[in-house]
Protein backbone atom coordinates (compact mmCIF):
# COMPACT_ATOMS: atom_id res chain seq x y z
CA UNK A 1 0.00 0.00 0.00
CA UNK A 2 2.75 2.66 0.83
CA UNK A 3 4.30 1.22 -2.43
CA UNK A 4 0.87 2.67 -4.06
CA UNK A 5 1.17 5.76 -2.32
CA UNK A 6 4.30 6.13 -3.66
CA UNK A 7 3.87 5.44 -7.09
CA UNK A 8 1.08 7.68 -7.15
CA UNK A 9 2.81 10.89 -5.55
CA UNK A 10 6.03 10.05 -8.00
CA UNK A 11 5.21 12.65 -10.79
CA UNK A 12 8.04 10.53 -12.83
CA UNK A 13 6.20 7.10 -12.72
CA UNK A 14 2.88 9.44 -13.09
CA UNK A 15 3.89 10.36 -16.14
CA UNK A 16 5.09 6.85 -17.30
CA UNK A 17 1.96 5.72 -16.57
CA UNK A 18 0.11 7.91 -18.52
CA UNK A 19 2.50 7.53 -21.68
CA UNK A 20 1.57 3.56 -21.47
CA UNK A 21 -2.16 3.98 -21.05
CA UNK A 22 -2.00 6.57 -24.14
CA UNK A 23 0.02 3.43 -25.36
CA UNK A 24 -2.40 0.78 -24.85
CA UNK A 25 -5.26 3.00 -26.09
CA UNK A 26 -3.63 3.71 -29.34
CA UNK A 27 -2.84 -0.04 -29.75
CA UNK A 28 -6.50 -1.04 -28.56
CA UNK A 29 -8.03 1.17 -31.38
CA UNK A 30 -5.29 0.41 -34.59
CA UNK A 31 -5.34 -3.53 -33.11
CA UNK A 32 -9.64 -3.49 -33.59
CA UNK A 33 -8.97 -2.60 -37.49
CA UNK A 34 -5.95 -5.53 -38.09
CA UNK A 35 -8.17 -8.00 -36.45
CA UNK A 36 -11.20 -7.28 -38.23
CA UNK A 37 -8.71 -7.66 -41.15
CA UNK A 38 -7.67 -10.59 -40.33
CA UNK A 39 -4.38 -9.25 -40.31
CA UNK A 40 -3.66 -10.26 -36.61
CA UNK A 41 -0.50 -11.41 -37.31
CA UNK A 42 0.95 -8.35 -39.29
CA UNK A 43 1.39 -6.19 -36.07
CA UNK A 44 3.64 -8.82 -34.81
CA UNK A 45 5.55 -9.13 -37.74
CA UNK A 46 6.17 -5.18 -37.76
CA UNK A 47 7.40 -5.35 -34.20
CA UNK A 48 9.75 -7.89 -34.59
CA UNK A 49 11.23 -6.60 -37.87
CA UNK A 50 11.71 -2.92 -36.54
CA UNK A 51 14.46 -4.34 -33.92
CA UNK A 52 16.87 -4.80 -36.63
CA UNK A 53 16.05 -0.91 -37.66
CA UNK A 54 16.21 0.23 -34.40
CA UNK A 55 19.55 -1.18 -33.66
CA UNK A 56 20.90 -0.18 -37.11
CA UNK A 57 20.02 3.15 -36.35
CA UNK A 58 21.81 3.18 -33.13
CA UNK A 59 24.85 2.03 -34.49
CA UNK A 60 24.72 4.71 -37.47
CA UNK A 61 23.65 7.46 -35.27
CA UNK A 62 26.00 6.12 -32.68
CA UNK A 63 22.87 7.94 -29.50
CA UNK A 64 19.85 6.74 -28.68
CA UNK A 65 17.33 8.93 -30.85
CA UNK A 66 13.82 8.50 -30.83
CA UNK A 67 13.16 10.26 -34.20
CA UNK A 68 16.02 7.76 -35.74
CA UNK A 69 14.64 4.63 -34.27
CA UNK A 70 11.09 5.42 -35.62
CA UNK A 71 12.61 5.83 -39.05
CA UNK A 72 14.74 2.81 -38.89
CA UNK A 73 11.44 0.38 -37.52
CA UNK A 74 9.82 2.24 -40.45
CA UNK A 75 11.93 0.98 -43.28
CA UNK A 76 12.83 -2.46 -41.72
CA UNK A 77 8.64 -2.77 -41.10
CA UNK A 78 8.45 -1.46 -44.96
CA UNK A 79 10.95 -4.15 -45.96
CA UNK A 80 8.98 -6.35 -43.98
CA UNK A 81 5.63 -6.18 -45.67
CA UNK A 82 7.08 -6.14 -49.31
CA UNK A 83 8.99 -9.48 -48.21
CA UNK A 84 6.15 -10.98 -46.86
CA UNK A 85 3.93 -10.16 -49.88
CA UNK A 86 6.14 -10.59 -52.60
CA UNK A 87 7.29 -14.60 -51.13
CA UNK A 88 3.61 -14.95 -51.32
CA UNK A 89 2.96 -13.56 -54.45
CA UNK A 90 6.02 -15.35 -56.19
CA UNK A 91 5.65 -18.90 -54.44
CA UNK A 92 3.06 -21.26 -52.96
CA UNK A 93 3.99 -20.18 -49.73
CA UNK A 94 0.71 -18.86 -48.08
CA UNK A 95 0.69 -15.89 -46.16
CA UNK A 96 0.98 -17.42 -42.50
CA UNK A 97 4.09 -19.26 -43.13
CA UNK A 98 5.74 -16.40 -45.11
CA UNK A 99 5.23 -14.24 -42.06
CA UNK A 100 6.97 -16.64 -40.33
CA UNK A 101 9.74 -16.60 -42.27
CA UNK A 102 10.12 -13.11 -42.64
CA UNK A 103 9.22 -12.22 -38.38
CA UNK A 104 12.01 -14.83 -37.59
CA UNK A 105 14.60 -13.63 -39.94
CA UNK A 106 13.88 -10.52 -39.06
CA UNK A 107 14.04 -10.84 -35.54
CA UNK A 108 16.88 -13.14 -35.31
CA UNK A 109 18.88 -10.58 -37.58
CA UNK A 110 17.83 -8.06 -34.57
CA UNK A 111 18.88 -10.08 -31.86
CA UNK A 112 22.44 -10.64 -33.89
CA UNK A 113 23.14 -6.70 -33.72
CA UNK A 114 21.70 -6.38 -30.46
CA UNK A 115 24.37 -8.72 -29.10
CA UNK A 116 26.78 -6.86 -30.95
CA UNK A 117 25.94 -3.25 -29.84
CA UNK A 118 25.98 -4.78 -26.12
CA UNK A 119 29.46 -6.07 -26.81
CA UNK A 120 30.79 -2.51 -28.19
CA UNK A 121 31.73 0.52 -25.86
CA UNK A 122 28.72 2.52 -25.72
CA UNK A 123 26.85 0.03 -25.66
CA UNK A 124 25.93 -0.05 -21.79
CA UNK A 125 24.20 3.04 -22.22
CA UNK A 126 22.02 2.08 -24.84
CA UNK A 127 19.29 0.38 -23.32
CA UNK A 128 18.54 -1.64 -26.19
CA UNK A 129 18.85 -4.76 -24.12
CA UNK A 130 15.23 -3.36 -23.11
CA UNK A 131 13.81 -3.48 -26.34
CA UNK A 132 13.00 -7.18 -26.24
CA UNK A 133 10.91 -7.30 -23.43
CA UNK A 134 10.22 -3.67 -22.50
CA UNK A 135 11.05 -1.47 -19.65
CA UNK A 136 8.76 1.34 -19.53
CA UNK A 137 10.62 2.85 -16.63
CA UNK A 138 13.39 3.42 -19.00
CA UNK A 139 11.30 5.78 -21.20
CA UNK A 140 12.31 9.49 -20.71
CA UNK A 141 10.08 13.23 -21.38
CA UNK A 142 10.45 12.93 -24.76
CA UNK A 143 9.56 9.06 -25.71
CA UNK A 144 6.05 10.23 -23.77
CA UNK A 145 5.94 13.56 -26.06
CA UNK A 146 6.27 11.10 -28.86
CA UNK A 147 3.34 8.94 -27.69
CA UNK A 148 1.17 11.66 -27.07
CA UNK A 149 1.75 12.81 -30.55
CA UNK A 150 0.97 9.50 -31.82
CA UNK A 151 -2.01 8.95 -30.02
CA UNK A 152 -3.43 12.15 -31.11
CA UNK A 153 -2.92 11.42 -34.98
CA UNK A 154 -3.94 8.27 -34.58
CA UNK A 155 -7.39 8.86 -32.80
CA UNK A 156 -7.81 11.72 -35.24
CA UNK A 157 -7.08 9.68 -38.03
CA UNK A 158 -9.46 6.80 -37.05
CA UNK A 159 -12.57 9.42 -36.27
CA UNK A 160 -11.73 11.36 -39.97
CA UNK A 161 -11.65 7.77 -41.82
CA UNK A 162 -13.75 6.02 -39.80
CA UNK A 163 -16.34 5.55 -42.63
CA UNK A 164 -13.49 4.25 -45.15
CA UNK A 165 -11.73 2.06 -42.49
CA UNK A 166 -14.91 0.26 -41.62
CA UNK A 167 -15.71 -0.60 -45.39
CA UNK A 168 -11.71 -1.47 -46.28
CA UNK A 169 -12.50 -3.59 -43.00
CA UNK A 170 -15.58 -5.34 -43.63
CA UNK A 171 -15.47 -5.01 -47.94
CA UNK A 172 -12.78 -4.43 -49.29
CA UNK A 173 -13.90 -5.06 -52.73
CA UNK A 174 -16.91 -3.07 -52.35
CA UNK A 175 -14.75 -0.27 -51.38
CA UNK A 176 -12.71 -1.01 -54.18
CA UNK A 177 -15.77 -0.70 -56.37
CA UNK A 178 -16.39 2.46 -55.34
CA UNK A 179 -13.21 3.81 -56.40
CA UNK A 180 -11.76 4.43 -53.07
CA UNK A 181 -7.52 3.95 -53.06
CA UNK A 182 -8.04 0.75 -50.89
CA UNK A 183 -4.59 0.22 -51.32
CA UNK A 184 -3.94 3.59 -49.56
CA UNK A 185 -6.20 2.81 -47.08
CA UNK A 186 -4.80 -0.21 -45.81
CA UNK A 187 -1.15 1.55 -46.16
CA UNK A 188 -2.14 3.98 -43.74
CA UNK A 189 -3.83 1.65 -41.55
CA UNK A 190 -0.53 -0.35 -41.80
CA UNK A 191 1.48 2.65 -40.71
CA UNK A 192 -0.12 3.95 -38.14
CA UNK A 193 0.21 0.26 -36.65
CA UNK A 194 4.23 0.55 -37.24
CA UNK A 195 4.22 4.27 -35.18
CA UNK A 196 2.29 2.24 -32.55
CA UNK A 197 4.74 -0.54 -32.76
CA UNK A 198 7.73 1.92 -32.57
CA UNK A 199 6.26 3.64 -29.52
CA UNK A 200 5.48 0.44 -27.85
CA UNK A 201 8.62 -1.23 -28.41
CA UNK A 202 10.40 0.40 -25.07
CA UNK A 203 7.80 0.25 -23.26
CA UNK A 204 6.47 -3.18 -23.99
CA UNK A 205 9.05 -5.25 -26.26
CA UNK A 206 9.02 -6.46 -29.27
CA UNK A 207 8.65 -9.64 -28.47
CA UNK A 208 5.10 -8.78 -26.70
CA UNK A 209 3.54 -6.05 -28.69
CA UNK A 210 1.57 -7.83 -30.51
CA UNK A 211 -0.29 -8.89 -27.74
CA UNK A 212 -1.26 -4.98 -27.00
CA UNK A 213 -2.48 -4.82 -30.63
CA UNK A 214 -4.29 -8.05 -30.57
CA UNK A 215 -5.55 -8.80 -27.12
CA UNK A 216 -7.62 -5.68 -26.49
CA UNK A 217 -9.19 -6.09 -29.76
CA UNK A 218 -10.33 -9.44 -28.94
CA UNK A 219 -11.63 -8.85 -25.50
CA UNK A 220 -13.63 -6.09 -26.93
CA UNK A 221 -15.77 -8.00 -29.48
CA UNK A 222 -16.84 -9.97 -27.01
CA UNK A 223 -19.40 -7.43 -25.44
CA UNK A 224 -20.85 -5.63 -28.55
CA UNK A 225 -21.87 -5.79 -32.31
CA UNK A 226 -21.20 -2.44 -32.80
CA UNK A 227 -17.94 -1.69 -34.28
CA UNK A 228 -17.25 2.38 -32.76
CA UNK A 229 -18.23 0.61 -29.19
CA UNK A 230 -15.91 -2.48 -29.98
CA UNK A 231 -12.92 0.37 -30.96
CA UNK A 232 -13.65 2.35 -27.91
CA UNK A 233 -13.31 -1.04 -25.12
CA UNK A 234 -10.51 -1.57 -27.02
CA UNK A 235 -9.03 1.45 -26.58
CA UNK A 236 -9.92 1.16 -22.56
CA UNK A 237 -8.55 -2.60 -22.21
CA UNK A 238 -5.57 -1.25 -23.41
CA UNK A 239 -4.97 1.46 -21.73
CA UNK A 240 -6.11 -0.51 -18.39
CA UNK A 241 -3.21 -3.31 -19.29
CA UNK A 242 -0.64 -0.81 -20.08
CA UNK A 243 -1.34 1.18 -16.83
CA UNK A 244 -1.45 -2.32 -15.14
CA UNK A 245 1.72 -3.12 -15.99
CA UNK A 246 3.54 -0.23 -15.79
CA UNK A 247 2.44 -0.11 -11.68
CA UNK A 248 3.46 -3.37 -11.35
CA UNK A 249 6.76 -3.12 -13.22
CA UNK A 250 7.54 -0.24 -10.77
CA UNK A 251 6.22 -1.68 -7.67
CA UNK A 252 8.90 -4.80 -8.03
CA UNK A 253 12.48 -3.62 -9.11
CA UNK A 254 13.75 -5.79 -12.62
CA UNK A 255 9.89 -6.50 -13.41
CA UNK A 256 9.70 -5.96 -16.86
CA UNK A 257 6.82 -4.22 -18.03
CA UNK A 258 5.99 -5.81 -21.50
CA UNK A 259 5.01 -9.51 -19.58
CA UNK A 260 2.78 -8.17 -16.85
CA UNK A 261 1.02 -5.98 -19.65
CA UNK A 262 0.33 -8.58 -21.16
CA UNK A 263 -0.80 -10.47 -18.43
CA UNK A 264 -3.44 -7.83 -17.57
CA UNK A 265 -4.29 -7.57 -21.34
CA UNK A 266 -5.16 -11.59 -21.37
CA UNK A 267 -6.47 -11.44 -18.16
CA UNK A 268 -8.90 -9.15 -19.80
CA UNK A 269 -9.96 -11.24 -22.15
CA UNK A 270 -10.55 -14.10 -20.63
CA UNK A 271 -13.03 -12.06 -17.93
CA UNK A 272 -14.83 -11.30 -21.05
CA UNK A 273 -14.51 -15.10 -22.90
CA UNK A 274 -16.20 -16.62 -19.74
CA UNK A 275 -18.89 -13.65 -18.66
CA UNK A 276 -19.63 -11.38 -21.69
CA UNK A 277 -23.44 -11.04 -22.34
CA UNK A 278 -24.22 -13.08 -25.09
CA UNK A 279 -21.02 -14.04 -26.95
CA UNK A 280 -19.58 -14.92 -23.50
CA UNK A 281 -18.95 -18.78 -22.80
CA UNK A 282 -21.65 -18.58 -19.81
CA UNK A 283 -23.87 -17.30 -21.65
CA UNK A 284 -23.76 -19.74 -24.51
CA UNK A 285 -24.16 -22.34 -22.22
CA UNK A 286 -27.28 -20.45 -20.35
CA UNK A 287 -28.80 -20.28 -23.56
CA UNK A 288 -28.21 -23.74 -24.69
CA UNK A 289 -29.62 -25.16 -21.63
CA UNK A 290 -32.35 -22.68 -22.10
CA UNK A 291 -33.36 -23.72 -25.68
CA UNK A 292 -33.02 -27.76 -24.45
CA UNK A 293 -35.61 -26.74 -21.74
CA UNK A 294 -38.08 -24.81 -23.73
CA UNK A 295 -37.86 -27.58 -26.74
CA UNK A 296 -38.60 -30.19 -23.98
CA UNK A 297 -41.70 -27.87 -22.76
CA UNK A 298 -43.18 -27.68 -25.79
CA UNK A 299 -43.37 -31.22 -25.71
CA UNK A 300 -41.35 -31.47 -29.47
CA UNK A 301 -39.95 -35.13 -30.06
CA UNK A 302 -39.33 -36.76 -27.19
CA UNK A 303 -37.66 -40.65 -28.03
CA UNK A 304 -37.56 -42.23 -24.38
CA UNK A 305 -40.00 -41.70 -21.80
CA UNK B 1 -43.12 -12.21 -68.79
CA UNK B 2 -42.34 -9.17 -70.73
CA UNK B 3 -39.15 -9.89 -72.58
CA UNK B 4 -39.68 -5.92 -74.04
CA UNK B 5 -37.74 -3.50 -72.67
CA UNK B 6 -40.84 -1.67 -70.76
CA UNK B 7 -39.78 2.20 -70.96
CA UNK B 8 -36.64 3.93 -71.60
CA UNK B 9 -35.86 7.16 -69.93
CA UNK B 10 -33.04 7.51 -71.83
CA UNK B 11 -34.00 7.84 -75.78
CA UNK B 12 -30.13 8.14 -76.55
CA UNK B 13 -28.26 4.74 -77.71
CA UNK B 14 -25.52 5.23 -75.22
CA UNK B 15 -24.84 1.50 -74.50
CA UNK B 16 -24.80 1.12 -70.05
CA UNK B 17 -22.04 -1.18 -70.48
CA UNK B 18 -19.55 -1.47 -73.47
CA UNK B 19 -16.39 -3.93 -72.68
CA UNK B 20 -13.79 -4.17 -75.33
CA UNK B 21 -11.11 -6.69 -75.64
CA UNK B 22 -11.27 -7.35 -71.94
CA UNK B 23 -8.09 -10.01 -71.65
CA UNK B 24 -7.45 -11.11 -67.30
CA UNK B 25 -5.01 -13.16 -66.37
CA UNK B 26 -3.48 -14.98 -63.20
CA UNK B 27 -0.09 -15.83 -63.07
CA UNK B 28 0.42 -15.29 -67.37
CA UNK B 29 -2.30 -17.87 -67.94
CA UNK B 30 -5.48 -15.76 -69.36
CA UNK B 31 -8.51 -16.53 -67.24
CA UNK B 32 -10.90 -14.05 -69.60
CA UNK B 33 -9.57 -13.53 -73.58
CA UNK B 34 -10.47 -10.95 -75.47
CA UNK B 35 -14.34 -10.24 -74.33
CA UNK B 36 -16.23 -7.41 -75.43
CA UNK B 37 -19.70 -6.77 -75.71
CA UNK B 38 -22.12 -3.88 -75.32
CA UNK B 39 -25.31 -3.99 -73.32
CA UNK B 40 -28.73 -2.19 -73.77
CA UNK B 41 -30.38 0.10 -71.63
CA UNK B 42 -33.12 -1.58 -69.09
CA UNK B 43 -32.87 -4.95 -69.79
CA UNK B 44 -31.63 -7.91 -67.27
CA UNK B 45 -28.72 -9.92 -68.70
CA UNK B 46 -27.54 -13.38 -67.45
CA UNK B 47 -24.17 -13.94 -67.46
CA UNK B 48 -23.48 -17.69 -67.65
CA UNK B 49 -20.85 -20.30 -67.80
CA UNK B 50 -19.65 -23.42 -67.03
CA UNK B 51 -17.09 -23.39 -63.13
CA UNK B 52 -13.88 -21.21 -64.07
CA UNK B 53 -15.33 -19.80 -67.10
CA UNK B 54 -14.53 -16.76 -65.49
CA UNK B 55 -17.38 -15.13 -65.00
CA UNK B 56 -16.57 -13.00 -61.82
CA UNK B 57 -13.30 -12.81 -62.89
CA UNK B 58 -14.90 -10.39 -66.20
CA UNK B 59 -17.27 -8.64 -63.44
CA UNK B 60 -14.46 -7.90 -61.21
CA UNK B 61 -12.27 -6.74 -64.33
CA UNK B 62 -14.78 -4.16 -65.31
CA UNK B 63 -15.28 -2.94 -62.20
CA UNK B 64 -11.23 -2.40 -61.80
CA UNK B 65 -11.41 -5.33 -58.57
CA UNK B 66 -8.81 -7.17 -60.57
CA UNK B 67 -6.56 -5.68 -63.19
CA UNK B 68 -7.16 -6.85 -67.01
CA UNK B 69 -3.98 -6.54 -68.79
CA UNK B 70 -6.11 -5.73 -71.66
CA UNK B 71 -9.30 -3.72 -72.57
CA UNK B 72 -11.41 -0.89 -72.52
CA UNK B 73 -14.06 -0.36 -69.95
CA UNK B 74 -17.14 2.35 -70.94
CA UNK B 75 -20.29 3.43 -68.94
CA UNK B 76 -23.00 5.28 -70.76
CA UNK B 77 -20.58 6.25 -73.12
CA UNK B 78 -18.04 7.67 -70.94
CA UNK B 79 -14.38 6.35 -69.49
CA UNK B 80 -15.49 3.69 -66.46
CA UNK B 81 -13.79 5.87 -63.46
CA UNK B 82 -15.84 8.69 -64.17
CA UNK B 83 -19.41 6.98 -63.83
CA UNK B 84 -18.13 4.84 -60.77
CA UNK B 85 -21.45 6.70 -59.12
CA UNK B 86 -23.75 5.34 -61.72
CA UNK B 87 -22.70 1.61 -60.66
CA UNK B 88 -24.37 -0.56 -57.94
CA UNK B 89 -22.15 -3.84 -56.67
CA UNK B 90 -23.69 -6.63 -55.30
CA UNK B 91 -20.53 -8.90 -54.68
CA UNK B 92 -20.21 -12.49 -53.70
CA UNK B 93 -21.72 -13.38 -50.29
CA UNK B 94 -18.94 -15.22 -48.90
CA UNK B 95 -16.69 -12.83 -50.06
CA UNK B 96 -16.90 -11.12 -46.16
CA UNK B 97 -16.63 -12.23 -43.13
CA UNK B 98 -20.07 -11.68 -41.64
CA UNK B 99 -19.15 -11.70 -37.77
CA UNK B 100 -17.93 -8.06 -38.70
CA UNK B 101 -19.54 -6.25 -35.66
CA UNK B 102 -22.45 -4.51 -37.77
CA UNK B 103 -26.06 -4.37 -38.29
CA UNK B 104 -28.56 -4.80 -41.45
CA UNK B 105 -28.71 -1.04 -41.52
CA UNK B 106 -25.32 -0.22 -41.24
CA UNK B 107 -24.39 -2.50 -44.07
CA UNK B 108 -27.08 -1.17 -46.00
CA UNK B 109 -25.37 2.92 -45.22
CA UNK B 110 -22.46 1.72 -47.13
CA UNK B 111 -24.16 1.93 -50.22
CA UNK B 112 -24.33 5.61 -49.55
CA UNK B 113 -20.81 5.97 -48.78
CA UNK B 114 -19.82 6.79 -52.19
CA UNK B 115 -22.36 9.84 -52.79
CA UNK B 116 -20.77 11.34 -49.19
CA UNK B 117 -17.42 12.74 -50.12
CA UNK B 118 -14.43 12.04 -48.21
CA UNK B 119 -15.61 13.44 -44.63
CA UNK B 120 -19.22 13.20 -44.41
CA UNK B 121 -20.78 11.06 -42.01
CA UNK B 122 -24.07 9.19 -43.56
CA UNK B 123 -27.01 11.81 -41.91
CA UNK B 124 -31.10 11.71 -41.84
CA UNK B 125 -31.61 11.42 -45.58
CA UNK B 126 -29.13 8.69 -45.77
CA UNK B 127 -30.50 6.17 -43.30
CA UNK B 128 -34.31 6.82 -45.05
CA UNK B 129 -32.44 5.60 -48.47
CA UNK B 130 -31.22 2.75 -46.38
CA UNK B 131 -34.61 2.02 -44.92
CA UNK B 132 -36.57 2.18 -48.22
CA UNK B 133 -34.06 -0.11 -49.70
CA UNK B 134 -34.34 -2.40 -47.02
CA UNK B 135 -38.03 -2.82 -46.92
CA UNK B 136 -37.55 -3.22 -51.19
CA UNK B 137 -36.11 -6.71 -50.27
CA UNK B 138 -38.09 -7.21 -47.20
CA UNK B 139 -35.61 -6.90 -44.75
CA UNK B 140 -37.30 -3.77 -42.76
CA UNK B 141 -38.01 -5.79 -40.00
CA UNK B 142 -34.38 -6.94 -39.81
CA UNK B 143 -32.53 -3.39 -39.99
CA UNK B 144 -31.21 -3.32 -36.13
CA UNK B 145 -30.39 -7.11 -36.80
CA UNK B 146 -26.56 -7.87 -36.62
CA UNK B 147 -25.75 -9.63 -39.79
CA UNK B 148 -23.80 -12.92 -38.40
CA UNK B 149 -27.73 -13.36 -36.80
CA UNK B 150 -28.82 -13.41 -40.76
CA UNK B 151 -29.91 -16.03 -42.86
CA UNK B 152 -27.80 -16.43 -45.97
CA UNK B 153 -30.69 -15.24 -48.01
CA UNK B 154 -30.71 -12.01 -45.52
CA UNK B 155 -27.74 -11.57 -45.98
CA UNK B 156 -27.73 -11.67 -49.50
CA UNK B 157 -30.92 -9.52 -49.59
CA UNK B 158 -28.71 -7.09 -47.18
CA UNK B 159 -26.55 -6.63 -49.87
CA UNK B 160 -28.96 -6.10 -52.73
CA UNK B 161 -30.26 -3.53 -50.40
CA UNK B 162 -26.71 -1.62 -50.25
CA UNK B 163 -26.29 -1.84 -54.10
CA UNK B 164 -30.19 -0.03 -54.33
CA UNK B 165 -28.92 2.62 -51.45
CA UNK B 166 -26.35 3.18 -54.10
CA UNK B 167 -29.07 4.30 -56.20
CA UNK B 168 -27.49 3.50 -59.58
CA UNK B 169 -28.04 3.37 -63.18
CA UNK B 170 -26.40 -0.18 -64.10
CA UNK B 171 -26.30 -2.83 -61.82
CA UNK B 172 -23.66 -5.93 -61.59
CA UNK B 173 -24.39 -8.75 -59.24
CA UNK B 174 -22.19 -11.41 -58.82
CA UNK B 175 -24.16 -15.31 -58.32
CA UNK B 176 -26.95 -13.10 -56.06
CA UNK B 177 -29.26 -16.31 -56.72
CA UNK B 178 -26.10 -18.83 -55.34
CA UNK B 179 -27.39 -20.56 -52.34
CA UNK B 180 -30.69 -18.67 -51.11
CA UNK B 181 -34.10 -19.73 -49.88
CA UNK B 182 -36.65 -19.62 -52.10
CA UNK B 183 -38.34 -16.61 -50.20
CA UNK B 184 -34.83 -14.66 -51.38
CA UNK B 185 -34.82 -15.78 -54.69
CA UNK B 186 -38.57 -14.72 -55.38
CA UNK B 187 -37.39 -11.35 -53.80
CA UNK B 188 -34.46 -10.86 -56.22
CA UNK B 189 -37.02 -11.61 -59.33
CA UNK B 190 -39.24 -9.00 -57.83
CA UNK B 191 -36.22 -6.79 -57.45
CA UNK B 192 -34.81 -7.47 -60.77
CA UNK B 193 -38.20 -6.66 -62.21
CA UNK B 194 -39.13 -3.49 -60.65
CA UNK B 195 -35.20 -2.12 -61.71
CA UNK B 196 -36.30 -3.05 -64.85
CA UNK B 197 -39.55 -1.04 -64.91
CA UNK B 198 -37.14 2.46 -63.81
CA UNK B 199 -35.25 1.48 -66.72
CA UNK B 200 -31.99 0.21 -64.71
CA UNK B 201 -29.72 -2.06 -66.84
CA UNK B 202 -28.81 -5.61 -64.59
CA UNK B 203 -25.97 -8.03 -65.25
CA UNK B 204 -26.05 -10.67 -63.41
CA UNK B 205 -23.78 -13.48 -62.84
CA UNK B 206 -26.06 -16.70 -62.81
CA UNK B 207 -25.59 -20.27 -62.30
CA UNK B 208 -28.63 -21.50 -62.59
CA UNK B 209 -29.47 -22.67 -66.47
CA UNK B 210 -32.93 -23.63 -65.76
CA UNK B 211 -34.36 -20.22 -64.60
CA UNK B 212 -32.27 -18.26 -66.96
CA UNK B 213 -35.66 -18.13 -70.07
CA UNK B 214 -37.83 -17.27 -67.14
CA UNK B 215 -35.66 -14.26 -65.65
CA UNK B 216 -33.67 -12.56 -68.44
CA UNK B 217 -33.95 -10.57 -70.89
CA UNK B 218 -30.46 -11.10 -72.54
CA UNK B 219 -27.83 -13.57 -71.84
CA UNK B 220 -24.13 -13.15 -72.12
CA UNK B 221 -22.51 -16.91 -72.86
CA UNK B 222 -18.94 -16.96 -71.56
CA UNK B 223 -16.20 -20.10 -71.06
CA UNK B 224 -12.79 -17.83 -71.11
CA UNK B 225 -13.87 -16.25 -74.25
CA UNK B 226 -17.58 -14.89 -75.00
CA UNK B 227 -19.10 -17.53 -77.09
CA UNK B 228 -22.70 -15.49 -77.60
CA UNK B 229 -24.72 -12.61 -76.78
CA UNK B 230 -27.92 -11.58 -77.69
CA UNK B 231 -31.35 -12.19 -76.46
CA UNK B 232 -32.33 -15.23 -74.75
CA UNK B 233 -34.46 -16.34 -77.38
CA UNK B 234 -32.45 -16.46 -80.20
CA UNK B 235 -28.99 -17.35 -78.33
CA UNK B 236 -29.87 -19.32 -75.35
CA UNK B 237 -30.23 -22.63 -77.29
CA UNK B 238 -29.06 -26.22 -77.66
CA UNK B 239 -26.45 -25.71 -80.40
CA UNK B 240 -24.57 -22.25 -78.25
CA UNK B 241 -25.16 -24.33 -74.67
CA UNK B 242 -23.17 -27.20 -76.05
CA UNK B 243 -20.19 -25.22 -77.38
CA UNK B 244 -19.91 -23.06 -74.25
CA UNK B 245 -20.49 -26.03 -71.96
CA UNK B 246 -18.88 -28.60 -74.02
CA UNK B 247 -19.74 -32.23 -72.77
CA UNK B 248 -20.21 -31.31 -69.08
CA UNK B 249 -24.12 -30.41 -70.12
CA UNK B 250 -26.54 -33.19 -70.20
CA UNK B 251 -29.80 -32.52 -71.14
CA UNK B 252 -32.98 -34.10 -69.37
CA UNK B 253 -36.17 -34.54 -70.89
CA UNK B 254 -38.64 -33.62 -68.32
CA UNK B 255 -42.56 -33.41 -68.57
CA UNK B 256 -42.02 -31.26 -71.75
CA UNK B 257 -39.80 -28.27 -70.72
CA UNK B 258 -35.44 -29.02 -70.70
CA UNK B 259 -33.44 -29.26 -67.63
CA UNK B 260 -30.11 -28.57 -68.13
CA UNK B 261 -27.45 -29.04 -66.05
CA UNK B 262 -23.71 -27.44 -66.46
CA UNK B 263 -21.21 -28.78 -64.05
Amino acid sequence: MDMLVYIVNDPNIRWIILGCMLLGLSSGVIGSFMVLQQKSLIGDALAHAALPGICIAFMLLGVKSTAGFLIGALIAGMLATVGIRWITEHSRIKQDAAMGIVLSFFFGIGVLLLTRIQHSGNGGQSGLDKFLFGQAASMMRQDLYLLTGISIVLIAVCILLFKQFKLVSFDRGFAKGLGWPVVWLEQIILLLTVFVVVAGIQAVGVVLMSALLITPAVAARYWTDRLHIMIILAGIFGAVSGAAGTVSSSMVSQLPTGPVTVLAATLIFAISALFAPRRGWLARLWQHRRNRLEWNNKGGVSHEQ
Amino acid sequence: MNKKPVNMPDHTAVSPLHAQGITVAYHKQPVVQNVSFKLDEGRLVALIGPNGAGKSTLLKAMLGLVPAIRGEVSVYGQPYASQRKRIGYVPQRESVDWDFPTNALDVVLMGTYGRLGWFRRPGRQEREIAIESLSKVGMADYANRQISQLSGGQQQRVFLARALAQQADLYLMDEPFAGVDAATEKAIITLLEQLKQQGKTVLVVHHDLSTVEAYFDDVLLLNRELIAAGPVEMVFNTEMLQRTYGGRLTFLQDSGSMIMTGK
